[in-house]
């Protein structure tokens, strides 16, 4: 980086402890809305949540089944491979480890599946053990379909783009298959703290 | 590079910015730029200007207008001075453009700062000696928002109209139009479809979109609707 | 109707330096509704990366993604593409 532009600081970057904020991101205070299509606006009465593939029995809920669910309250720090990173974001969902309770399987890959055509892979370990939540809430309101509602994937210990807006069914594979940003120059995995960004890093 | 050699205010809001840009290609009036701009820590923002000067050997001219939560155009706007720098790719953009050979009758309507790309094109054709028939529609929210409201008015005549809409605050003794454009403002504005004039668009999606709409149910053909959509906050 | 979403001129820079040319008054046809558009028409979102879709049907015509050292561009979604030559 040769030329700096005089007196440009850009965006409020706070200064938050550096600990916090993987290598090559900066803090914002703002909620910057990225997307890679129109919102998609499906009413509730149509909306549902699938867990699919290689398990024992297919599980849907609607969204009313869905809402009787157990949910909770977390707070996380979030980390886009665009180098924004929010911090201390409160959401309330429902924990992957509940939607998958009980589910017999011997898949270790998943695929999310969203309105809108958009799809991210993940190994399932990286959705369980309290590592991952669909949400409907954000601080305390119901999630604006900007955001990703009425509901989204919610993985914070990876890049953002692993966790999908407007998700409507995790689908469990044998086989690994990269999605929609993986199939075109991101990292399959994601790992911010190892600024795993671009397929090869 | 370009450096930069003037800063002027055109409205409360909004600044031309004169560039001098060595081994400047030339442009198309319609061009934009890229500007990328570099802070110590090496955080880096892009935005994309349009181009409001005719083309005019190494200078430059952008019209910037100051968002408030932008990013990038507060610092165009307040903090550069003559004698900086600034990074820039282009001229970009060679769907959006009108050349004088390709004659007239021209409509252009424009959103607020969507009349900078537009702008280039009034200007380009006077530059040129062109007597295409030319038609601005010139949407802003009030009188002293109104961007280059002083040079329009030199410039309109016989062969260049240009009618203006305030959309939120009017002038007392205002008798032009006091609305959002839509189809029966376009109606008596616009050449007639059967003029098949060429249309160019440019200002925030939402209104880009209306006016496009618009300008298809009168029964233009959308192949001659050219558009520019700037972002919502696109500074 | 998403008032963030922009359009091809957005990406005429990144379009410039990929392909050498300036695209955006190149013709994609549409691999899904086979309408023909320049690119500065397509809709344009940018999140991780940059998706150009048509603006009739909505298909996803192009994907960029841009790092430091390689360009990553998927264009399945446009049948033919038809680049003018520009003047001397």
């Amino acid at each position: 980086m040769s030329f700096v532009s005089r007196g440009f600081h850009g965006r409020r970057r706070s200064d938050a402890d550096r600990g916090r904020v993987p290598p090559g991101q900066y803090v914002t205070p703002d909620f910057p809305v990225l997307s890679a299509g129109p919102t998609p606006r499906t009413p509730l009465d149509q909306w549902d949540f699938s867990v699919t593939g290689e398990v024992d029995e297919p599980r849907r809920w609607s969204w009313d089944e869905f809402r009787s669910l157990p949910s909770e309250e977390v707070t996380h720090d979030i980390h886009c491979v665009t180098k924004w990173s929010k911090l201390d974001t409160v959401w309330r969902g429902v924990s992957v480890d509940t939607l998958l309770d009980g589910v017999d399987t011997s898949a270790e890959h998943t695929v999310q599946l969203a309105d809108g055509g958009y799809t991210t892979n993940l190994p399932l370990e990286d959705l369980t053990g309290g590592r991952a939540w669909i949400v409907f809430e954000y601080d305390g309101e119901p999630l604006d379909p900007q955001h990703g509602g009425p509901a989204r994937m919610l993985v914070p210990h990876l890049y953002f783009w692993k966790s999908a807006k407007w998700v409507r069914e995790l689908r469990l594979q044998a086989i690994d298959e990269p999605g929609f940003w993986e199939t075109n120059g991101y990292n399959n995995y994601g790992d911010p703290w190892r600024e795993q960004r671009y397929w090869g890093d | 590079m370009a450096d930069v050699v003037d800063v002027a205010a055109e409205t409360a809001r909004t600044k031309t910015i004169a560039f001098d840009v060595p081994e400047w290609p030339g442009h198309r009036a319609g061009q934009h730029v890229d500007v990328r701009l570099t802070a110590e820590d090496g955080y880096q923002a892009e935005r994309s200007y349009s181009i409001a000067s005719a083309p005019d050997g190494a200078r430059l001219e952008l019209t910037v207008e100051r968002l408030d939560d932008g990013e990038v155009s507060p610092y165009l706007t307040d903090e550069l001075r003559p004698g900086d720098r600034i990074e820039l790719r282009g001229p970009v953009g060679g769907y959006f453009v009108w050349e004088p050979a390709e004659g007239g009758p021209v409509l252009l309507v424009a959103g607020g700062s969507g009349v900078v790309p537009l702008m280039a094109m009034i200007r380009r054709r006077a530059a040129a000696g062109s007597d295409a028939e030319m038609r601005l529609l010139f949407s802003s929210r009030a009188w002293d928002d109104v961007i280059y409201r002083d040079e329009l008015e030199r410039r309109a005549g016989d062969r260049l109209l240009v009618v203006h809409t305030l959309t939120r605050v009017q002038p007392d003794g205002w008798t032009g139009y006091a609305r959002r454009i839509d189809e029966a403002m376009l109606r008596e504005v616009a050449p007639g479809p059967n003029e098949r004039p060429l249309v160019f668009v440019c200002g925030p999606t939402p209104f880009v979109e209306s006016v496009a709409n618009a300008l298809v149910r009168l029964g233009h053909e959308p192949r001659r609707i050219k558009t520019e959509r700037f972002g919502p906050t696109g500074g | 109707m998403d008032a963030s979403r922009l359009d091809g001129n957005s990406v005429a820079g990144l379009l410039h330096e990929i392909f050498g040319t300036d695209m955006t008054p190149a013709l994609g046809t549409c691999g899904n509704c086979g309408v023909d558009e320049p690119l500065g028409a397509m809709h344009a979102y940018r999140s991780a990366g940059v998706v150009l879709r048509c603006p009739h049907c909505n298909h996803m015509l192009v994907k960029i993604v841009d790092s430091e050292t390689a360009t990553w561009i998927s264009s399945t979604g446009v049948r033919t593409l038809r680049i003018p030559k520009q003047e001397a």
